[in-house]
């Protein structure tokens, strides 16, 4: 062998294409021999509300002093149709998460936290728990595919009903909950055996199309006598038409859930590839609403990656009524939370990383059944976090459309934005910074 | 998404009713089909002749139309006016002649459908308004298929509604939604078929054309589109005999049928069909998926 | 609240539907009563969302999700029934004397549907403990992911019964298309009979049937639990 001293080292090179989570992913292909399950939504990085920013009052627009001058924050919902609109404090509503998904003591806080500031919680995938009825002073019933749980009395308890054509993480599938997850608590509610694996329908069983639609949101409204308003919910994919069929269905409000949305589990191929982000989702369901004469008579609820006051703040400016918050909620009550630490590396992962929701072993207590698990969430601790969260996303909120001299959050508008990056700039319509140019657009 | 309507007569003493029958039949499926109407009636035909049925922007002297092509062809050319909308007959060796001609003297014109018996009337609109502006409920015919249309995925505009013509006395209704229209188009389009929208229907339209013109007859071609078009559709399809109906084998678009010793009719929904004559007594029925029927008069 | 007779006409010619559903509602749950409503016409969500021990006679065709919600009333129609009648029915009794369009008694979960006539596709589908008698046949995709209760049809069934069922029973006297993902032929026992001639005996058909001439269907329990050579089916 001759001396190879001589010889500079090449530097081993992992590829962009076949990195090392891809890698990882293709051997735990080949030995299970089925698809990846996990919650959360996506986490690989796309254009978002980041690549926005606010232009705050100079000396062609005055600011409103902070704290003294009013900035309203309040959003009635429903009101083309229903009887009983609902009115939310706050632009911000907790969206839609099953008991079954995540524990009971996770619902409730979420009610308490959601009640303590005036807005409203959602049902999930699972039907209505008495506690969740009870600890929620506006709470929205989901009407999905699988029916689990759906019933003419929890419909009667309602303030609102969404009926749930696809959510962000997933559109074009149905929900799913894993056997170690179907307790006997939630097998009963679900008409269920306990313990095996939930598949569920991703069409409705008795209609499909908007002009059945159609039909259907009357008949909702005629079992419950046009008092509730009654939301679709899409996930973001093709939200102008969605939107504009939504309307014409006779939706009072429309929800649009971009692939940043959470879920508790399905196949991370659906969550990362299908769907797209909820920056590009929110002008075209604003064009359909204002192409139809409809925008703010439908209210649009935007969701899917809504983290602070900021990303409030300018899906509003976009033109939403409000917005909706799944991961940020759980997130504030401590899903992740870097005091489990030593449980989320006997996992194999560690905070921040965790989403295996959908194996119910979550250290937080959250995404679990185990009830030595969920013991560990106090509900009433946890109602007071959300709620602190909930006012810090509003404060922040205000502040900005203060500094950009709204007295109201609504008056928030596209003008007040410019855009980091061509992608945001093309996707939210705004003119990149400092200059006149927005992608796409025709000089007029 | 939309609302569909067909009706078949089998007993000529209905023939003068036939347009008020398909108004009232249109009229309850104006919610599922707020954005546009269309029909196409099958009535009198004149021995060697064709009708080319025209669209034109309001305010079109179509008589100053005819009386100019009655010019370059040598023979008189009648023509009844319909609001937007006009039917003028032309020698049946003459159609391609009357073609040309209009597209010189008139490109703004759109023809909107030809055959011996076939007129074809679309607009923008609900089906009260639409079919009060064609005068629908004086027309007389043996058969009409109808619908009324939500757009979906295209825009609404006139060009959006259906029916759609396939071939001369032919023409295609759809309820439901393709899934790989854009694939075919592009192919359809390789092979000489012309498109004016993005729309799902105007693709399974032509397919069904492209088919004719390459030697398959109707049901034949009906067949092939349950190969050849993904996705959920309910068709009509209205011929100079009558009309076929075809629902994709999942069947999730509702289609409900009635037959009595009068008429056969179909309608999306029960509603369309409630005001027909006896229909209390007739056989009410869903035709099944992944099925070609066909309904034909008896020379 | 004392118990009151209610006998009422409705006319939907006359009256609108929503008056009448709105006057349906009204009802007190320990009221009794018999309504007859006249000229349905076709029209969509006749008499949803009761919650009522009364009885409403409709006399004619109805459109969509007829009876939907039902809770206790007991609801027939003189007619044909569009999609979706009895959808998600909690109690109560549904009896169409015609036939029955897509989705009849999808996601029902209790009280007894009854079909003198055929049901088209998605008979039961998603049904959650209601019990289904057609008399007639019913269309392909039937008791698609069926979860509980029962589903007994005299005529034939059409493709892909049963597809992805869990816990409901299947009862077929005639010609079954074809079985659906995970959903096989079970061996009828004693218990079974049992079960289905009380089923038939509510829809008054015990006497014209023998229940020696059915089958019964149900899941084959493969599908309960994520498995890769299971992958075909999903």
């Amino acid at each position: 062998m001759t001396a190879q001293a001589n010889i500079p080292p090449i530097p081993p090179r992992l590829s962009a294409t076949f990195d090392q989570s891809t890698l990882a992913e293709i051997r735990r292909a080949a030995a299970t021999g089925i698809y990846d399950i996990r919650g959360a939504g996506a986490k690989r990085k796309l254009p978002h509300f980041d690549d926005l920013l606010f232009l705050g009052a100079s000396i062609s627009r005055y600011p409103l002093e902070g704290y003294r001058e009013k900035c309203g924050t309040d959003v009635i919902l429903g009101g083309r149709h229903a009887r009983k609109p609902i009115r939310i404090k706050i632009p911000i509503t907790i969206t839609g998460m099953s008991f079954g998904s995540l524990s009971a003591q996770a619902k409730e806080a979420l009610g308490r936290g959601a009640s303590i500031v005036g807005t409203s919680t959602t049902t999930g995938d699972g039907g209505m728990t008495q506690e969740e009825r009870g600890h929620s002073s506006l709470l929205v019933y989901q009407y999905l595919p699988s029916r689990y749980g759906m019933n003419p009395d929890d419909i009667r308890k309602a303030d609102a009903i969404e009926v749930v054509v696809g959510q962000g993480a997933k559109p074009g599938g149905g929900g799913m909950l894993l056997g170690q997850k179907i307790s006997a608590r939630v097998a009963a509610m679900r008409v269920l055996p306990e313990g095996i694996d939930q598949r569920s329908a991703c069409r409705h069983p008795d209609w499909t199309g908007p002009d059945d639609l159609e039909i259907k949101i009357h008949e909702l409204r005629e079992i419950t006598d046009w008092e509730k308003p009654i939301y679709v919910k899409v996930g973001a994919s093709r939200p102008y038409y969605d939107v504009a069929l939504a309307v014409k269905a006779g939706a009072d409000v429309v929800v649009v859930d971009g692939m940043q949305g959470g879920t508790a589990a399905t196949q991370e191929v659906f969550i990362e590839h299908v769907g797209i982000p909820t920056l590009a989702a929110i002008r075209p369901a604003v064009q359909a609403l204002q192409d139809l004469g409809m925008h703010r008579k439908v209210q649009l609820i935007i969701s899917g990656g809504i983290r602070n006051g900021a990303d409030v703040a300018k899906a509003l400016a976009l033109g939403a009524d409000a917005v909706s918050i799944g991961t940020a909620a759980i997130a504030a009550l401590g899903d992740n939370d870097p005091i489990y630490e030593a449980e989320y590396q006997a996992l194999g992962t560690f905070a921040g990383a965790y989403d295996d929701w959908q194996d119910g072993r979550d250290p937080a207590g959250i995404t679990t059944q185990d009830p030595a698990l969920a013991a560990r969430l106090d509900p009433v601790l946890g109602g007071r976090r959300l709620a602190n969260y909930l006012s810090v996303l509003t404060l922040e909120a205000q502040t900005i459309a203060r500094a950009c001299g709204k007295s109201h959050v609504h008056n928030l508008e596209p003008e007040d934005l410019v855009a980091l990056t061509v992608e945001a700039a093309a996707m939210a319509q705004v003119p990149l910074a400092g200059t006149n140019w927005i992608p796409g657009k025709r000089e007029s | 998404m939309c609302g569909i309507v067909g009706l078949f007569l089998k007993d000529p003493k209905l023939e003068p009713a036939l347009g008020a029958l398909l108004a009232g039949m249109l009229f309850p499926l104006s919610e599922r089909g707020p954005d546009s109407t269309g029909f196409a009636v099958y009535g009198n035909s004149r021995d060697g002749h064709s009708k080319l049925t025209l669209r034109g922007p309001v305010g079109t002297d179509f008589g100053a139309l005819a009386a100019q092509i009655t010019n370059r062809l040598g023979d008189v050319v009648p023509v009844v006016r319909r609001d937007t909308h006009a039917v003028v007959s032309v020698p049946n060796g003459q159609v391609n002649e009357a073609r040309k001609i209009l597209s010189t003297i008139a490109p703004e014109i759109t023809i909107v459908g030809t055959g011996r018996r076939m007129e074809l009337y679309k607009e923008v609109g609900l089906p009260s308004e639409v079919a009060n502006r064609f005068e629908l409920a004086g027309m007389a015919g043996t058969h009409a298929i109808g619908h009324t249309r939500m757009a979906t995925e295209s825009a609404v505009t006139i060009d959006g509604a259906h029916p759609y013509s396939t071939a001369p006395d032919q023409c295609l209704v759809h309820n439901g939604s393709l899934s790989n229209h854009n694939s075919v188009r592009r192919e359809l389009i390789r092979d000489g078929i012309t498109f004016s929208t993005e729309n799902d229907t105007e693709v399974a339209a032509g397919y069904l054309t492209w088919r004719l013109r390459h030697g398959m007859d109707l049901n034949t071609a009906l067949q092939a589109t349950l190969k050849d078009l993904d996705g959920f559709y309910t068709f009509v399809v209205g011929t100079e005999s009558g009309f076929g109906v075809l629902r994709d084998p999942i069947a999730c678009k509702p289609a409900v049928m009635v037959e009595t010793e009068s008429y056969v009719a179909f309608g999306t929904e029960y509603r369309a069909l409630v005001d027909l004559p006896d229909v209390e007594h007739g056989r009410v029925f869903e035709p099944e998926p992944a099925k070609v029927y066909f309904w034909e008069l008896r020379h | 609240m004392t118990a009151s007779v209610n006998a009422r006409l409705f006319d939907l010619e006359r009256e609108s539907l929503r008056d009448l559903n709105a006057a349906l509602h009204r009802i007190g749950p320990q009221a009794t009563g018999h309504w007859r409503v006249l000229n349905p016409k076709g029209r969509h969500s006749v008499a949803v969302g009761l919650d009522a021990n009364v009885t409403v006679e409709i006399e004619g065709h109805v459109g969509y999700y007829c009876a939907g919600m039902n809770k206790s009333a007991t609801i027939i129609v003189h007619g044909n029934a569009g999609v979706g009648v009895a959808e998600n029915m909690m109690s109560g009794m549904v009896h169409v004397k015609g036939d029955a369009s897509q989705s009849a008694g999808a996601t029902a979960n209790g009280g007894l549907l009854v079909i003198d006539g055929s049901a088209a596709a998605r008979c039961g589908i998603s049904l959650k403990g209601a019990d289904i008698v057609v008399k007639g046949s019913i269309g392909h995709m039937s008791a698609f992911m069926a979860q509980a209760g029962m589903l007994a049809v005299l005529g034939d069934t059409g493709e892909a019964l049963g597809d992805s069922i869990y816990e409901a029973r299947l009862f077929v006297r005639g010609k079954v298309g074809s079985l659906g993902s995970d959903c096989v032929e079970k061996k009828m026992r004693d218990q079974h009979r049992g079960a289905l001639h009380a089923l038939l005996k509510t829809a008054g058909v015990a006497g014209d049937v023998d229940v020696s001439d059915f089958r019964r269907y149900g899941s084959a329990r493969q599908l309960y639990h994520f498995h890769v050579d299971n992958a075909s089916a999903y």
